[in-house]
């Protein structure tokens, strides 16, 4: 297929269709919306579902009954919409459903501001709502790339029987870029046979639950999940590493922030400093390994986001102690530069 | 010799956890009875609420959802949407419908979503205890209420069935009662029709059931059951609020 020229947010909701999901429920919100109105336009047309709930809660309780009737189901919202979510996220994750939310992040908290940011790094990798669990976590970095992470969200979802969130900003879900659907049929053939179709009068009845009354029961549940997750943790961690071998300053950026990262990377290599770049795409599995070998070797590492600074938390129990490790952060809304970055490389040089 | 009287297939084969004298188990049984009459039993998902009725996946023999508190009909209209030919019922409690899961209840009667809600209205949160609930009467004295309920500090009891009534969406909503044997008739006889409609695509039915808590509210099973025609009744008539699809409601 030829190339096709696309907004990030639009491009989400075609390869979500073209993944066979064919059950999206939303609510509008800046600056994801053009997800839900895409879908407004296409569902009908490919025998789909779009509805627009009365709000973020219903939508995610939406998806939870449709994942639990065994459809590929998917929601999107920018981040206070996700705080609303956040209930029916962990009762997703109770109960053991696949199912793909996105996150279009705005800046907060509250209200905050409808530019791009990237401080719900929190929510999204330590699990959103209440109690153990996780959702796997994907980064894209451009616009094809969110088209090749809606594709596997699906897939890793149903693999895994969990919530996968992707995680993009305003900056990306604006934004436009050339982009290559793949030409391949939806993997979507996972015998769902927990799935609350009706017995047909052929198998016991199925229950999509997350209640547990006995704590011996409950422990035991989450304590399968958690091998789960371990399982996850060894498979499933994706990055992307540039120049990191001789290495004297490793920057550590995800999404949008990564794209302004990997610029300074090249400024700061053509004036002759020994920079590299480590992109997490999975920031749930994070890329510890990684991160922690690269500390044997840097003189330090910089964490880039657009936050007061999150994902360096996670940076730091990587590195644990073996190296310094420094931050750059904007937030608000506001963009770092490639400017700023190399000067924040200049000061740990 | 004959059977009788026997369990509904629809409803297990174990005890309920509800405490004696409430109504719960009747309207349980209601349900199990009109999937069983119906045929429907392979192809009904229903939807257990948070409250009293929170184990109600472990009471009828047919896939079951338990949903989130308030959401359930976000969960079935998922579900319905996914399946549409399947019938998708919940089953919910005042607090759970009427308070945290008002926009839920009323968005989806609004659609006119092709689902079937049995809505139990015992004016108090049982499983916590007995607080006040969005259907407590004025004067009614609860846990959290307990100088009686006083309109100047926590408003009016909610009518559901007939606030619903005004919208256009729903097809079929009825206020019963299950104090009598002739009530408890008329509320199978509803409940039915509640499930047919689903059937027939007619839409949104809601079927309100006044129901006993001796536990809650201090009383014997048979007190109870007289508080409620003295008390509730008066404040919640019996009786049909909209019926758009026609069609009988007796047997």
């Amino acid at each position: 297929m030829d190339k096709v020229l696309m907004k990030g947010n639009e491009a989400i909701a075609e390869a979500a269709i073209r993944a066979n999901c064919k059950h999206f429920f939303g609510y509008p919100i800046t600056p994801q919306t053009e997800i839900s109105a895409y879908m407004a336009k296409m569902m009908p047309k490919v025998g789909g579902v779009f509805l627009q709930a009365e709000s973020e809660i219903a939508a995610i309780n939406m998806v939870y009954g449709a994942a639990g009737a065994g459809v590929r189901a998917m929601t999107s919202s920018s981040s206070p919409g996700i705080s609303l979510k956040a209930e029916g996220i962990s009762y997703i994750a109770g109960a053991d459903l696949p199912c793909v939310i996105v996150n279009i992040v705005r800046a907060g908290p509250g209200l905050g501001g409808i530019l791009p940011a990237q401080s719900d790094y929190f929510q999204a990798t330590k699990g959103c709502g209440h109690g153990d669990y996780k959702m796997i976590v994907l980064s894209p970095a451009s616009i094809q790339e969110i088209v090749d992470c809606t594709t596997s969200a699906f897939d890793l979802a149903d693999k895994y029987r969990m919530p996968v969130m992707i995680l993009g900003d305003a900056m990306l879900g604006q934004m436009m870029e050339p982009i290559d659907f793949p030409d391949v049929l939806a993997n979507d053939f996972c015998e769902k046979e927990w799935a609350t179709t009706g017995t047909k009068m052929k198998r016991k009845r199925n229950v999509i639950n997350s209640l547990y009354i006995d704590p011996e029961e409950l422990e035991l549940l989450i304590k399968a999940r958690y091998e789960k997750y371990y399982n996850i943790e060894q498979t499933e961690t994706r990055y992307e590493a540039e120049n990191i071998d001789d290495a004297e300053v490793v920057l550590v950026a995800y999404g949008t922030t990564a794209r302004i990262a990997k610029a300074a990377m090249k400024t700061a290599r053509a004036d002759g400093m020994k920079v590299g770049l480590i992109r997490p795409i999975t920031l749930w599995p994070f890329p510890s390994s990684i991160i922690a070998q690269t500390a044997k070797t840097a003189k330090a590492i910089i964490s880039v986001e657009m936050s007061m600074g999150q994902m360096v938390e996670d940076i730091r129990l990587a590195v644990n102690g073996v190296c310094p490790v420094n931050f750059y952060g904007r937030t608000g809304g506001m963009i770092p530069t490639p400017a700023e970055v190399i000067g924040e490389i200049r000061r740990v040089i | 010799m004959k059977t009788i009287f026997e369990r509904p297939k629809s409803l297990s084969n174990v005890t309920l956890h509800y405490c004696p004298g409430c109504t719960h188990g009747i309207i349980h049984r209601l349900i199990a009875e009109v999937i069983d009459d119906l045929g429907i039993e392979g192809r009904t998902i229903g939807i257990a609420p948070v409250g009293c009725a929170v184990f109600a996946y472990n009471y009828f023999e047919c896939d079951m959802q338990e949903a989130a508190h308030g959401r359930a009909p976000a969960v079935a209209t998922g579900i319905k949407r996914a399946n549409p030919d399947n019938i998708v019922f919940t089953y919910q409690g005042d607090g759970d419908l009427a308070a945290i899961g008002t926009a839920e209840t009323v968005h989806a009667a609004a659609r006119g979503e092709n689902i079937t809600i049995i809505f139990v209205n015992n004016a108090t949160y049982g499983m916590t205890g007995g607080q006040l609930a969005p259907t407590s009467l004025v004067g009614q004295v609860t846990q959290t209420s307990p100088y009686g309920r006083k309109v100047e500090m926590q408003g009016y009891p909610i009518r559901i069935s007939e606030m619903l009534a005004t919208l256009d969406g729903p097809s079929f909503i009825k206020r019963c009662s299950v104090d009598t044997v002739k009530n408890i008739n008329d509320a199978k006889s509803a409940i039915k029709k509640a499930f047919q409609n689903q059937i027939d695509k007619k839409g949104f039915s809601l079927i309100e059931v006044l129901s006993t808590c001796p536990t809650n509210w201090g009383l014997s099973p048979i007190e109870s059951l007289e508080w409620l025609r003295n008390n509730m009744i008066p404040v919640y008539p019996l009786g049909t609020f909209k019926d758009i699809g026609g069609g009988a409601t007796d047997e």
